[in-house]
């Protein structure tokens, strides 16, 4: 895995930004007679040209229902929707296709672990461990296990800036521990844990390692082989592909050993009103007609992602989050909300006197889109004592010339609530 | 900028900055809460409704942004010493003000609806609506004695 905040490559020259933006139609739009300034790909990424052009396609071409079909177009569908297995399986460099299972997002990976997995092999007493960075979806899913069946969720602090606290964290750790599941980003904070050694950790105490890529699959590679995780799960339309798409990865052994959790068509080998036969993974997790076009379409986005050049995407990244955050210091008055070690693609921000939710009025005026609100991490925002952030995130085709666009939309909010 | 003046007006930024009748009501008979779990605004009203059906007093507590921190203050300034009635008469006028229903029949006094005029900017940026009638909304559950919480999103 490699981690852009811990390395200070520099740029690398053949890296575009002009030229990447080109790519992305809606990037040439307007918002009130402003150029749009977009810095919300932490909610849902942009799309190129080339997940606009496989939806087009699919459905103009080369479409009908999977794994039913003898006819050439849904032979045809069957192929490319199948082939998405395999491109992620190259771009996560995992073992085996079959590892994917296609979900509507990360939501549903999570939900898909704790019902199946969790139900299965999970018992009172027995410890999920989370960290206190966590989405609601990688809270919420555990606690309704936790009254279906009893286990306990216990949560790992962080410090003031936002970093895990790891000797919390390593104390928490016990034989009691079945599972860690973690953010590889935090997504209100911008936090980069350090997923590696919590594998590590976890797996040292006989404990299974779930993580919640979300906010890390967009902006940094994972070599799913070297980390050796359990669980990854992440959603397509944060990785520039469409919505009601992604994957939930995992050991096949694992998904192997877990029984279905949602029963129908296209999961089953054999079915009598006495007894089903289900099917082998993934189909086991897939059932009723999935989302065709989209998954053929998050398979385009992996295709483009495939071809950039990562080295100079992360340090460009890095380098618009540098120059955004010094930016954001320099604003009297300005409070930063996480200043983690390591972070990506996030700066959650409050203003003295002015609630996030007319910052984020005030800059849509200027075509400067932000998230404002508890980013669904309630939990953080309690930590923080706010009722919410004003939240700008990153994206790969985010630039220095918008960080500039920024801080004069939010000086501008300034004056009106001077 | 035009018609971000609209909507941050010097009434509306007063008001958010210095809410009237802020804070808990000792008497109060009454009482109700508001979220809006979109944006995590939070109020509670507090009223004291005499047995006649007058709101004799009526103070707010919370959080959130400026146009429902200034919502919330106009409106305890307005309603207090109006009737049961006359109070959702209001309401139901204030809500058709924000939301444009501009040929909703004139019911509440002329003097009501100026002092409310400041916060008709939300008509523009229907994303806020629901910020500036938070605390109406939690105030008509107050009246009605509902236990549950006023949610809006």
């Amino acid at each position: 895995m490699s981690t852009p905040g811990m390395n200070t490559k520099p740029a690398l020259p053949n890296f575009d930004v002009e030229a990447l933006r080109r790519d992305f139609p809606i990037l040439a739009r307007e918002i009130n007679g402003k150029p749009l300034v977009f810095l919300d790909s932490a909610a849902s990424a942009q799309k190129p040209r080339v997940v606009l052009e496989s939806l087009r396609k699919t459905y103009e071409e080369e479409y009908a229902n999977v794994h039913r079909g003898v006819y050439w177009l849904s032979a045809t569908a069957t192929k490319n929707y199948e082939n998405v297995r395999k491109k992620l399986k190259t771009f996560f460099n995992a073992k085996d296709e079959r590892e994917f299972v296609f979900t509507k997002g990360t939501t549903e990976g999570i939900n898909l672990v704790a019902q199946s997995w969790g139900r299965a092999f999970l018992k009172a007493g027995d410890e999920v461990l989370i960290t206190g960075l966590e989405h609601h979806s990688n809270i919420v899913p555990w606690q309704m296990l936790r009254d279906q069946i009893g286990i306990k969720l216990v949560v790992a602090p962080i410090d003031r800036n936002g970093n895990l606290i790891w000797e919390a964290f390593e104390k928490l750790l016990s034989a009691k521990t079945k599972l860690v599941a973690v953010a590889q980003v935090s997504n209100a904070l911008g936090t980069i844990l350090p997923i590696q050694d919590i594998v590590r950790a976890g797996h040292a105490v006989g404990a299974k390692v779930l993580i919640d890529a979300a906010q890390g699959a967009p902006h940094m590679r994972t070599d799913l082989q070297a980390l050796d995780a359990d669980f990854y799960a992440f959603s397509g339309h944060k990785l520039y592909g469409p919505t009601g798409t992604g994957a939930l990865w995992g050991k096949k052994e694992l998904l192997d050993a877990m029984p279905p959790w949602q029963g129908g068509g296209d999961m089953i080998k054999s079915v009598s009103f006495e007894k089903t036969d289900y099917a082998d993974v993934p189909a086991k997790f897939e059932a009723g007609t999935p989302n065709i076009a989209d998954v053929i379409a998050m398979g385009a986005a992996i295709d483009y992602l495939s071809a950039l050049p990562w080295d100079a995407i992360e340090a460009h990244e890095a380098d618009v989050l540098a120059y955004g955050t010094s930016l954001l210091k320099a604003i009297p008055g300005l409070r930063l909300i996480g200043e983690a070690d390591h972070k990506a693609g996030v700066m959650s921000f409050v203003l003295e006197g002015v609630h996030p939710h007319d910052i984020g009025t005030i800059l849509d005026q200027d075509g400067v889109s932000v998230r404002a609100g508890n980013h669904c991490a309630e939990p953080v925002m309690e930590f923080f004592g706010v009722p919410g952030t004003a939240r700008a995130s990153l994206g790969m085709y985010s630039t220095r010339a918008e960080m500039d666009a920024l801080a004069a939309a939010i000086r501008k909010v300034q004056e009106i609530f001077a | 900028m035009s018609d971000l003046r609209d909507l941050y007006q010097e009434v509306i930024l007063d008001h958010s900055k210095k809410p009237r009748n802020f804070g808990p009501l000792d008497h109060a008979n009454h009482e109700a809460k508001g979220h809006n779990p979109l944006c995590g605004d939070r109020v509670t009203v507090f009223l004291d409704l005499d047995d006649a059906g007058m709101v004799k007093d009526v103070h707010f507590q919370g959080s959130g942004c400026a146009i429902s921190m200034a919502s919330a203050s106009l409106m305890t300034e307005l309603v207090k010493g109006k009737t049961v009635d006359d109070a959702k008469a209001l309401f139901e006028q204030f809500h058709a003000l924000v939301t444009g229903e501009t040929d909703a029949p004139l019911t509440a006094s002329a003097d009501d609806m100026d002092r409310l005029e400041p916060l008709t900017g939300v008509r523009e940026f229907p994303m806020r609506v629901k910020c500036a009638t938070l605390a109406w909304h939690t105030f008509i559950a107050a009246l009605d004695g509902k236990r549950d919480p006023v949610v809006t999103e």
